[in-house]
């Protein structure tokens, strides 16, 4: 059993920031990688330094389907029995993976946002309490050892391209249209996006902190002050109090404006995602331990409710 | 239709967490808990298909005797009866405690068992979809809303990038709820006046099922940018701010 398998979904973003974070732990263990896709992308994965590409092909894979994808992905593992498993951590992935790893007896570790390999053996960084806190995770017992790997904790372009095409072998798994339970209906999306916030210059975002509904105007105020589009976390669209066209994060938004400001926001991972590549972030929170202040440039611990006044008048000077 | 629910007690979400004196959880006393907020919304779910389907919703929980404080939470809002699972171990892997569930509804042969995408604590976000897989169940992950269609549900799913599907499945099934997708209750009076008669099961944790994976440590993350914090009265740290915004980072 060898070797690091790095199941992607598509040949670009996210995956390949999977393929990335599959050849550095490969190497700090001294190990060959291989890939492998679902569909017709190989020739696009087959560009980076990986010994060879699975392209799984099957007509019932067309279409995503949880139970397709762990009876396809359970032979090929069992067939080539990688040390360890990698998956972008996607909401596809999210969705089989757990099936697929119980399936073989194992768990997968998921969300994972950095990794270590003291002396040949692999422990996994991910995050616990939505962010406050990160926790070392090592395997118990035999592989293969499955992970999925957080938005943004490896980079892309670190990804090494090959000297030439990497090969691909075309596999075709046993599978019955009997053994697909789920039927999956049309693609759909409810309305246009009024609001581009990705073309936004200044963004000010609220979160939990303000509370209210009817505190949402103060932080109205202050975006209009600073020239900036009003932006929200996910719980706040939630609960209706802004649209959900002006969330960022994962499910929402990605937004890399020129300056961000976090006002009331703990910074969940799946928020900051959306928008750590903002050139300056700024956040105002009570609470000095929110994940938020790992990312800002400049911060304000304090009582947004006397803040954020405090900085429009501040802004009229 | 006999609708389970499975939730989670978490620490209340305000809480200023600290690492235990080992190093490999946090030290859970002087806490305070609540529902697990994505759970908060499967109970939702369950209590509305409940009553657009008629049937029962059961509670199941695993967790230590203060978890009975949430659960009669859940059956104030409305849920039937409850499962307690007794277990101290509060950073289970996701595998051993999906079996464990699987052991204490063994009796229970549900249509329907519902769970919130994730918890607030371990936020693995994989008991739901492992609970069908050990229960040879069909699953669907960030459920929007459901329907009962002639021989089974139909479910609207959230995918990446505001795009959305439907999927349509037998019974009996999984479903993790994604938060948000409707209002949650409160409970009433009367709710509560219930709640004191309703029953909770109390069953051990099935044994046998080792960790797959362990936490080593646990620990604050290192600050990996440095920001500058500024320190002052409301109007001295906005000035501070405000200056810094205009002069250093020129974005103003």
């Amino acid at each position: 059993m060898s070797g690091i398998l790095v199941i992607l979904e598509q040949p670009h973003g996210m995956s390949i920031e999977a393929l990335a974070a599959a050849q550095q732990i490969a190497s700090e263990l001294g190990q060959p990688v291989f890939a492998a896709i679902v569909g017709n992308d190989a020739p696009a994965v087959a560009a980076y330094k990986v010994e060879k590409v699975h392209a799984v092909v099957h007509p019932l894979l067309a279409e995503y389907t949880s139970d397709g994808y762990r009876i396809a992905l359970k032979q090929l593992i069992e067939q080539h029995r990688p040390s360890c498993v990698l998956f972008p951590h996607t909401y596809q992935v999210r969705d089989f993976a757990p099936a697929l790893a119980a399936s073989l007896g194992r768990v997968l570790v998921s969300d994972v946002v950095g990794h270590r390999a003291p002396n040949g053996s692999l422990v996994l960084v991910r995050q616990l309490f939505q962010g406050k806190l990160n926790a070392d995770v090592r395997f118990v017992g035999d592989g293969p050892w499955f992970a999925s790997i957080q938005a943004g904790a490896f980079r892309a372009e670190n990804a090494v391209k090959g000297d030439a095409a990497a090969p691909i072998e075309t596999v075709t798994p046993a599978l019955e249209a009997s053994q697909i339970r789920t039927k999956p209906l049309e693609r759909f999306r409810e309305s246009q996006r009024a609001v581009d916030l990705g073309a936004a210059e200044r963004i000010v975002s609220v979160g939990r902190g303000i509370r209210e509904q009817e505190n949402i105007a103060l932080v109205e105020d202050l975006a209009k002050a600073m020239g900036a589009e009003l932006a929200a976390s996910r719980p706040i669209c939630d609960n209706g109090w802004l649209p959900m066209e002006r969330q960022v994060g994962s499910s929402g938004q990605t937004v890399a404006p020129k300056l961000y400001v976090a006002v009331g926001i703990s910074g969940a991972i799946q928020h900051l995602v959306g928008m750590k590549g903002a050139k300056t972030i700024v956040a105002i929170n009570k609470d000095p331990e929110a994940p938020i202040f790992e990312v800002a440039d400049y911060g304000i611990v304090g009582d947004l409710f006397q803040t954020v006044p405090a900085l429009i008048e501040a802004l009229k000077k | 239709m006999k609708i389970v629910v499975a939730i989670k007690q978490v620490p209340a979400r305000d809480s200023l967490l600290k690492v235990n004196a080992s190093g490999t959880w946090i030290d859970d006393t002087d806490l305070s808990w609540e529902i697990n907020e994505p759970d908060a919304y499967a109970l939702e779910a369950g209590l509305q298909l409940r009553e657009a389907a008629s049937g029962e919703v059961v509670v199941l929980c695993a967790g230590p005797e203060h978890a009975t404080q949430t659960i009669r939470e859940a059956l104030a809002k409305g849920a039937d009866r409850a499962i307690h699972i007794e277990t101290d171990e509060s950073a289970a892997d996701p595998l051993v405690l999906a079996k464990q569930m699987a052991a204490a509804l063994e009796f229970e042969k549900p249509d329907v068992i519902l769970t919130g995408l994730q918890s607030d604590d371990l936020g693995y976000g994989q008991t739901g979809v492992i609970l069908a897989e050990v229960l040879g169940y069909v699953h669907a992950t960030l459920v929007m809303s459901i329907e009962t269609t002639g021989s089974g549900i139909r479910v609207k799913r959230e995918l990446e990038d505001g795009w959305f599907q439907n999927v349509e499945m037998p019974l009996p099934a999984v479903l993790t709820i994604q938060s948000g997708a409707a209002k949650l209750r409160y409970a009433t009076l009367m709710g509560i006046k219930k709640a004191k008669s309703k029953e909770i099961k109390a069953v051990p944790a099935a044994a046998g099922a080792a960790p797959l994976v362990t936490l080593e440590r646990v620990y604050f993350p290192p600050k990996s940018k440095k920001s500058q914090i500024f320190e002052g009265s409301p109007q001295e740290t906005a000035a501070q701010l405000v200056e810094k915004l205009r002069f250093e980072a020129r974005v103003l």
